[in-house]
């Protein structure tokens, strides 16, 4: 018998690829996060620059990754995502 | 507190009411009932989507625990607050189409019947339910109590008092009009909370004159609340990233969550959700915890970390406006328990009432069954909150990182992996959840970690285990289970 739910079925395909965006942003997003805030934000609070009022490692760890991953998040399901239907035609 | 600001607040609760018994209507006209009331009829646009998960996700922690915290560690809270973001687009986009596609194919109106068709068996579906039922009973219970104090605190009355408001005006919608009341509902809250946060944000900046003069207060109250390692360098950056899995990806496996995702209508909306809530998410989180943070530089001397928003509120803005604000809270928790409540009744009318009590009941047994069902469960949350047993208390603990536990690999893999069976999905799911409760009792927070991420790995490993050495045993079964 075959499995009906992991066929061929290109739709199938489309939402395996767009399970792996969803990853792939995922790590994005913990990297700049982490970087950011880590490699920054280490020094002793002195050293701190200041960004807009904010600590240099908090505005761009926090408020301007949050700016840049809404960005991406936006560009990726514009440019990437398909539009494909839910019921079958049966 | 002045009537100025209570009366925002009661508005607001005859609106959520009036929709509540507009949505009843839908109910009261529907030809399959148990589509319309426990899914909304799969028929969710893109707003209405982004609304009710973020909504339900955000909860009473959002608004008074989180900022209570980052008022005294500083904005190492807000950095780890930000580990939310990805609960935002990370669940849509991983459960994303498959998992449309295949509950359409099902006919599955709760996650417990999506596993249950999905592994053909019944063992999983039973053992999803009590997870369900249990986990999520205390957890109503816990939000109702933090909605109770809040309101006895606002307005100064006794906590039975303020239960039986709160009580009355969550049950009231969400047995008349069950999810679509729910989701509905769901995006008034939503607002309430995203531009209570607004107001809030730039009210606290406003009152300490500016960012960069609170970051000098803060500086002189202690160097330590503007650097990313908490007051008493508690926040390690271990610790901190693994919150990534309890409030970042793990959410894809609370029920709560995953069940909205087979609720919208087509694509279209599931791409606009996606969006909406990651901003939405993103903006509610970080502005809500930097307001805990300013806050310190404004009031320095508050005591008890639930009552920073409360009284900030009231500090620095209008009362008019802080009726506005103060319904965020309120918001949040009545946006979280309706959802919770609606869950467990489905839980318990199908998946144990219709699996295993009365298999042929018609529309209309079904139909009074399901009100009853959610009433009692409101009767009884009451009567649980009144005065809460510890046992209960004690289940919350787990009900976050334990159902994630549970759900998060046979949900997932079970999507995306051929060779997952029912032996894997029921082993990992009493390896998620008995780890996590074994180490949070005997070993809490691991290795320096959240209590969560072990278990979710153990869940993994068995799941996987499991399945590639049952994977001849499986094959000689029936595979899945299309209504």
């Amino acid at each position: 018998m075959k499995d009906r739910m992991f066929s061929d079925d290109p739709r199938f395909k489309v939402a395996k690829r767009e399970a792996w965006i969803g990853v792939g942003l995922v790590i994005i997003n913990f990297l700049w996060w982490f970087g950011f805030a880590y490699g920054l934000g280490s020094r002793e609070a002195e050293e701190y620059k200041y960004i807009l009022g904010f600590p240099d490692w908090f505005f761009f760890s926090c408020i301007l990754g949050l700016v840049w991953m809404s960005a991406l998040v936006i560009f990726t399901v514009k440019v990437f995502f398909k539009e494909v239907p839910f019921d079958d035609e049966e | 507190m002045s009537w100025n600001t209570v009366l925002p607040m009661i508005v607001f609760l005859l609106i959520v009411f009036a929709v509540g018994f507009w949505a009843g209507k839908f109910v009261s006209q529907t030809d399959s009932f148990l589509q319309e009331y426990f899914l909304g009829s799969r028929a969710m646009g893109g707003f209405l989507l982004a609304m009710t998960m973020m909504a339900t996700y955000g909860s009473a922690s959002s608004f008074i625990g989180g900022p209570g915290v980052a008022y005294s560690t500083g904005l190492g809270w807000v950095l780890l607050s930000m580990a939310q973001l990805p609960a935002g687009y990370f669940v849509l986009m991983v459960l994303g189409k498959k998992f449309a596609i295949m509950a359409r194919q099902y006919k599955a109106v709760t996650l417990i019947d999506f596993l249950k068709s999905h592994y053909n068996s019944d063992r999983v579906g039973i053992l999803a339910a009590l997870s369900i039922i249990i986990f999520l009973f205390s957890s109503i219970a816990a939000q109702w109590v933090g909605g109770a104090r809040l309101i006895e605190s606002l307005l100064g009355i006794s906590y039975t008092t303020a239960l039986i408001i709160f009580a009355l005006s969550v049950m009231i919608y969400v047995v008349i009009g069950g999810f679509r009341a729910v989701a509905i509902t769901d995006t008034i809250l939503g607002s309430v909370m995203f531009f209570g946060t607004l107001i809030l944000l730039t009210a606290v900046i406003i009152a300490g004159g500016g960012v960069g003069n609170i970051m000098e207060r803060l500086i002189e109250t202690d160097p330590d609340l503007v650097r990313p390692f908490g007051a008493d360098g508690e926040l390690t950056p271990l610790y901190v990233s693994s919150y990534w899995i309890l409030v970042g990806v793990g959410v894809v496996g609370l029920p709560q969550i995953a069940v909205r995702a087979m609720s919208y209508k087509n694509a279209k909306a599931m791409h606009q959700a996606i969006i909406i809530s990651t901003v939405f998410v993103g903006i509610i989180m970080l502005g809500m915890h930097l307001v805990g943070v300013f806050a310190r530089a404004i009031i320095p001397d508050i005591q008890i970390g639930d009552s920073v928003m409360p009284v900030t509120t009231m500090e620095v803005l209008p009362p008019v406006l802080a009726g506005i604000v103060l319904a965020a809270p309120m918001a949040a928790i009545m946006s979280t328990v309706n959802a919770l409540l609606i869950m467990v009744s489905s839980a318990i009318v199908k998946d144990i009432y219709l699996s295993y009590i009365n298999r042929n009941a018609d529309d209309q047994k079904i139909r009074r069954v399901s009100y009853r069902v959610t009433a009692l469960l409101g009767v009884a949350v009451f009567i649980m909150a009144l005065s809460p047993p510890d046992f209960l208390i004690w289940l919350n603990l787990f009900s976050f990182g334990g159902l994630e536990a549970a759900f998060i690999w046979p949900v997932v893999l079970g999507l995306y992996w051929r060779k997952g069976n029912k032996y894997g999905a029921v082993y990992s799911m009493f390896a998620g959840t008995g780890s996590y409760i074994l180490l949070h009792t005997f070993y809490p927070d691991a290795f320096g970690m959240h209590t969560v991420v072990i278990p979710v790995i153990l869940s993994f490993l068995t799941f996987v285990s499991v399945s590639l050495l049952t994977e001849r045993k499986a094959a000689q079964e029936p595979l899945r289970k299309i209504s």
